[in-house]
């Protein structure tokens, strides 16, 4: 190796920053072109005017060529710049360079020194040297500069921002970073709101709390107050009284008035609005609906300002002191049902001994789903029905396995002095022809 | 219509409620009343005097509709029939019911009838023999239960119509008839 002449000569070849997995650092806008393994860098000149760069992988950039030893045999990673190449042999294709590694000759600063690339691996060589013009002449280097150049004069920090703060000290929102605060920051604006809402809540509430100690006290002097029956110097009182009673009532408090009276106004008014209402529902239910059907159909159709079950059942209740064509009615088992007054037990009853009386029916009896099915109403209501028919002896329960069944009652047709006998009329005949297809 | 061995079963017998025990008064005083009919007789006509409840008793199910009276149902038929006095219940428990298809009374009026009808008037027997005996055969006294017999006679001899002496042996318990 000739003295004198080094890498590092003149400055040729930059050390070339490379990251711990070896991967070049590239500067700012730089940008990868190309990439060939197996490469040489041989000087030209005898003797050679720098040290060989012997088997290492080319990285053709927009700003650089950089070299980077595939092995680690004390070679460093450098790079020369591209600004620094001032000429690129055109590259004759000969019948000797068929036989040999393709190479490309250029000539570089400082000192106009001949450099060879020799592309000792496979890749695509013909490609690089249309990169390698191109990178070249695109001189990326010179815009950077330029903006520089410009930006320096200006002297302003007008370079883009980068990272989370921008130039003017607020916080950017890019990247994963900017959404998080984001989120942050929005949940930081609900909750403040939501503490305002509160303190205007609490606000509220004491006064909510006066309110309510104002309106018992009310309602402990009417309820002390003298009852009705006496003489006109009460009139005054009884009629400040009932407008005490109104004035509660607006405020949305039940009347504090023992239960004979006439029953809060507001009850009075719901019970007849329910009354009307009521009647459509339950001519769709055969004229008999289940308080909690009925809760469903009334509340669904008010929408809003629903009712409890308590007010419906007291609204019915009062039923019985006005004139309405429906009455409640309670079921031994604690069903309570609204049902129309027109529509009797009889009516009922002949539905079922209808069915009953059928030929299948009296051969195989009814279940309470059957019943609903048939006569069209609620199988709790279909239950109570049939308990009711069989109470009255219409009807007779078979208990098996298989669950509770209602027959016809045919045991009062049943003869003591003869067992045997079955009389020409009578359902008990029915029967019997109903069944026998069964007996052995 | 369905036989049990060679007893004609009536028409209700198929009926499921039968097999229910009826809820409502009146339908459960009727279901009694068909029930105690029905075990007197098919007892009479097959001599059984005893029921055992935990025991089958073919009465008491009906495999061609699938249903067979629950221990309620059975207790409450037999004690209908006891408190009318046609059966009786050997135990407290409940489990063996006496039942008499013919009254204590009747048996005895048989029994008398017997008596005459054989010229045994002023003769002696055995309890044994009349129950067993060939002037039984084909009498309702064949086959009769003891403890039964033994009431009937017990009846008799309150009346005077006869006296019951003991022998060596339960076998030999005799009856000298003073009809």
């Amino acid at each position: 190796m000739a003295s004198g002449s080094s890498i590092g000569v003149g400055g040729l070849f930059t050390n070339a920053e490379v990251t711990t997995s070896g991967r070049p650092v590239l500067r700012r806008n730089e940008v990868e072109c190309f990439l060939l393994s197996s490469v040489d860098f041989d000087s030209d000149d005898d003797p050679p005017r720098f040290t060989a760069l012997k088997s290492g992988n080319l990285i053709l950039t927009t700003h650089r060529l950089i070299w980077i030893p595939s092995q680690s045999n004390g070679a460093v990673p450098s790079s020369i710049p591209l600004a620094a190449v001032t000429h690129i042999f055109s590259h004759k294709k000969s019948i000797k360079s068929m036989f040999h590694s393709p190479r490309i000759r250029f000539q570089a600063d400082p000192g106009s020194v001949v450099v060879t690339i020799v592309f000792r691996g496979k890749g695509d060589f013909d490609g690089f040297l249309t990169k390698f013009w191109e990178c070249w002449r695109g001189r990326a280097w010179d815009e950077e500069d330029k903006s520089e150049a410009e930006t320096s004069r200006s002297g302003g920090s007008a370079t883009v921002a980068q990272g989370l703060y921008g130039n003017d000290g607020t916080v950017r929102m890019v990247g994963l970073a900017g959404i998080l605060r984001k989120e942050q920051e929005q949940w930081e604006s609900t909750d403040k709101s939501l503490q305002d809402a509160f303190q205007d809540l609490n606000a509220l509430m004491s006064k909510a709390k006066e309110m309510v100690s104002l309106a018992e006290k009310m309602r402990q002097k009417l309820l002390s107050a003298p009852s009705s029956q006496n003489s006109s110097t009460d009139d005054e009182e009884m009629g400040s009284k009932e407008e005490m009673q109104q004035w509660m009532l607006s405020v949305g408090i039940i009347s504090p008035v023992t239960k004979e009276s006439a029953g809060a106004l507001y009850h009075q008014e719901l019970s007849r609005q329910l009354a009307d209402f009521v009647r459509i529902p339950l001519e769709q239910a055969g004229g008999m609906i289940s308080l909690t059907d009925m809760y469903y159909h009334f509340n669904r159709a008010r929408g809003t300002e629903l009712i409890s079950p308590d007010d419906l059942w007291q609204a019915c209740t009062l039923w019985e002191k006005f004139d309405v064509p429906v009455m409640l009615r309670k079921f031994d088992s604690g069903v309570m049902v609204i049902q129309n007054k027109s529509h009797s037990d009889e009516e009922v009853m002949s539905r079922i001994r209808m069915l009953v009386t059928k030929t299948e029916t009296l051969r195989a009896g009814v279940t309470a789903s059957d019943a609903a099915l048939t006569v069209k109403i609620a199988p709790a209501m279909a239950k109570e029905h049939l308990l009711t028919a069989e109470t009255k002896g219409l009807l007779c329960r078979d208990m098996s396995p298989d669950g509770l069944r209602f027959y016809f009652n045919l045991f009062p047709e049943m003869d003591l002095t003869n067992l045997h006998i079955v009389k020409d009329f009578g359902t008990y005949g029915e029967w019997v022809k109903a069944t026998s297809i069964l007996s052995v | 219509m369905q036989k049990l061995a060679d007893f004609k079963l009536p028409q209700f017998f198929n009926y499921p409620p039968y097999f229910t025990l009826q809820p409502v008064r009146d339908t459960r005083e009727k279901q009694i009343q068909l029930w105690k009919e029905l075990i007197l007789d098919y007892c009479k006509s097959q001599k059984t005097f005893l029921i055992c409840v935990e025991e089958d008793f073919p009465l008491f199910s009906n495999s061609a509709i699938d249903r067979s009276l629950s221990h309620e149902a059975k207790e409450t038929f037999l004690s209908a029939i006891v408190g009318e006095g046609r059966a009786e219940w050997l135990d407290k428990g409940h489990r063996k019911c006496l039942i008499l298809w013919h009254r204590i009374q009747d048996w005895a009026d048989i029994i008398l009838q017997f008596v005459r009808d054989n010229g045994l008037e002023d003769s002696v027997m055995t309890v044994e023999e009349i129950r067993s005996g060939t002037e039984s055969l084909g009498t309702e006294l064949q086959g009769i239960d003891r403890t039964i017999l033994m009431r009937a006679l017990k009846l008799l001899e309150n009346k005077g119509k006869l006296a019951l002496f003991k022998g060596t042996s339960a076998d030999d318990e005799g009856v000298k008839f003073s009809v």
